[in-house]
């Protein structure tokens, strides 16, 4: 046979490489080697049924990814010996990778670690491999971003200790306790919760903002990165898909389970995209869409035709969806009042929009930004004209679940907040909507335990009684000069120095 | 519903009142006046009167809103954890019944933020 013949067809090689790797067990008992496969009341009948769209094998795999590095980081190379940082819209946008870099990339990091851990757990091979090339994609995500964006941190503030920080900031425990609850379920709800609720029905939402925001802004680094990650995401999204489907097609019993994980996820998904929200309205220099927009165009519109398909296997689209898509002209401005108010306890800088921004926030919300929003933000700005910036030097409610501070409004009151309560053990808790007080309720034990910020503050764990000694001691954010305004700070100082040198 | 788990599932609450060494948190919502992003959290002195809890917590927490040194506490009307309230001010927050992590709602009807925007 000669060498040519000997090469395998894909199907056979897939075949060879991930299934026939896999042996049924004759002395230990298939239960004591994957014994997290079943408490969760998932019923898996025939493992061979996975599908693996891809058919990826790790020979393969290793040489495309090594192809992808060698490009990105001569690119990398290339931004950081032209001083690409100086071709940036304006230094304001650095201040979406400060929140990206401490928000998202260690959730990268945790995505590794989330599907390192289940990729153990499946008595299916092709599911394991398939985790264990996505545990893989998701670590080279979190030092891909750290180097795509670590040339920023010789020229600008607070991009110094992003893993730290994503441990210990207030608002950053809004992303870190996300992934630490799909963690810390069992594999099929992590695989509900990540692979599905999170990457494919939510993630254009997050990804492409970030992303598309790079390239409107003149960031060449991100933007490489975002290439250079993007086949690797399309395959995080099939997988989350057929993920799903499996599971459903498995057996009719694990419909209603699946159906409140979707509910649940959706919801803290939702809830996290807040962030994002405010990013694209407000911290873009250059704005790519509006948040309402991206909503309507990626979860309305896709999510719509993807419940559609969902339909036939019993599968209804989330619980509160309805309250998420009134909340579209909201939320955005709701999270930015948020982070201007208490921007002595960020690690980037806030600002409030020109007027030029009104106008095209005016444009994009006409139902909610003239009536609701902008009588605050005309206020703070006359009184930072004034010299007087707003502060609020009080901490916030935060809600137990989704652990943002109780920002958001009723769903048919814009004025009014969204409080509830509930009181479990002769303890009260309190949420910042149905959707949270619902998770709650269903597994209360779990968020009794949650880490809030500001009650660990107050009960005297983080190295301070007071705001700024808990930032500059427990943070490790340099108060006044990583925060605050905008205005006024280091960075548009040096920002206005470049401006000045490339203009001599 | 309990959480399901590999083995038998037990947790501590993190926030009990014994962690916050002899003070509690309080909840405060002050309608229309969304200028403050969230209902504010306190630590205080379940002694303290509450009376002296509006002038050394809650006035000082709202000074930056013009409508702070408006207000008339005669006409507020106040909620405890939903449920409407009169608070006796010359009580401890103990003795009106304010337990740990209770919200308050205070309604100003006279004030409804900057220009009546509920901000
Ligand atoms: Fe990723
Ligand atoms: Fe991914
Ligand atoms: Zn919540």
């Amino acid at each position: 046979m000669s060498a040519k013949n000997r090469k395998l067809n894909l199907k056979d090689k897939y075949q060879y490489l991930t299934r026939d790797m896999a042996w049924e067990p004759t002395y230990q008992d298939k239960k004591d080697i994957f014994p997290e496969e079943d408490f969760e009341g998932i019923k898996i009948k025939d493992w061979s049924k996975w599908e693996d769209p891809f058919r990826l094998t790790m020979d393969s795999y290793w040489k495309y990814q090594a192809e992808k590095e060698k490009k990105l980081y001569a690119i990398f190379d290339a931004f950081a010996q032209n001083n690409g940082h100086q071709n940036i819209s304006d230094a304001r946008y650095v201040n979406a990778l400060k929140l990206f870099l401490s928000g998202v990339s260690p959730l990268e990091y945790a995505a590794f670690q989330g599907y390192a851990k289940v990729g153990r757990q499946f008595s299916g091979a092709g599911a394991r491999v398939a985790c264990q090339m996505q545990a893989i994609d998701e670590l080279r995500h979190s030092q891909t971003q750290q180097h795509a964006m670590s040339h920023y941190n010789k020229h600008f503030n607070g991009l110094h200790d992003p893993a730290h920080m994503h441990d210990r900031v207030w608002f950053l425990s809004v992303p870190k306790s996300f992934f630490d609850d799909a963690r810390s379920a069992g594999p099929f709800e992590f695989l509900t919760a990540i692979s599905f609720s999170f990457e494919y029905v939510l993630t254009n939402l997050l990804f492409v903002p970030f992303m598309s925001g790079a390239a409107y802004n003149g960031d060449m680094a991100t933007v490489t990165f975002g290439f250079s990650a993007q086949s690797d995401e399309a395959r995080h999204m099939t997988l989350g898909l057929e993920v799903i489907k499996f599971i459903l097609e498995q057996h009719e019993d694990n419909v209603p389970i699946i159906q409140k994980w979707i509910d649940k996820w959706f919801w803290r998904g939702f809830r996290l995209l807040s962030l994002v929200g405010m990013m694209m309205d407000y911290m873009l220099p250059n704005k790519v869409m509006s948040w309402a927009e991206a909503w309507e165009t990626y979860y309305e519109k896709s999510g719509g035709a993807l419940f559609k398909d969902l339909e036939r296997y019993g599968i209804r689209p989330p619980k509160y969806q309805d309250v998420a898509n009134a909340a579209k002209n909201h939320i955005s401005h709701q999270a930015w009042a948020t982070f201007y108010q208490y921007s002595k306890a960020t690690n980037f800088h806030t600002w409030m929009p020109d007027e030029s921004e009104m106008k095209w926030l005016a444009e994009k919300y006409p139902d909610s930004f003239d009536k609701y929003y902008r009588p605050r933000f005309e206020y703070w700005d006359r009184k930072q004209k004034e010299g007087e910036r707003f502060y609020n030097d009080t901490l916030p409610q935060l809600c137990q679940v989704c652990q943002i501070p109780a920002i958001f409004t009723e769903h048919e009151s814009p004025s009014v907040l969204s409080l509830r309560q509930v009181e479990y053990n002769e303890e009260r808790y309190h949420f910042c909507s149905d959707g949270c007080a619902d998770i709650f309720n269903d597994e209360p034990e779990k968020y009794i335990q949650a880490w809030l910020p500001v009650h660990q503050i107050y009960q005297g764990n983080c190295d301070g009684s007071n705001v700024s000694e808990v930032v500059s001691n427990y943070y490790n954010i340099n108060l006044g000069k990583d925060n605050l305004d905008y205005d006024g700070s280091p960075d548009q100082k040096r920002w206005q120095e470049i401006k000045n040198n490339g203009s001599k | 519903m309990s959480v399901k788990a590999i083995s038998e599932y037990t947790a501590e609450p993190m926030d009990t009142v014994d962690k916050f060494h002899g003070m509690q948190l309080m909840y405060i919502y002050w309608k229309n006046h969304l200028m403050f992003c969230a209902s504010f959290a306190f630590l205080v002195d379940p002694e303290m009167s509450f009376e002296s809890m509006l002038t050394n917590t809650f006035l000082p927490a709202i000074k930056d809103h013009p409508d702070s040194g408006k207000i008339n506490f005669e006409s507020a009307t106040w909620l405890l954890n939903g449920n409407d309230f009169n608070a006796s001010m010359e009580l401890s927050l103990r003795e009106n019944k304010i337990d740990h992590k209770s919200l308050l709602t205070i309604t100003t009807p006279e004030l409804n933020g900057l220009n009546s925007s509920a901000t």
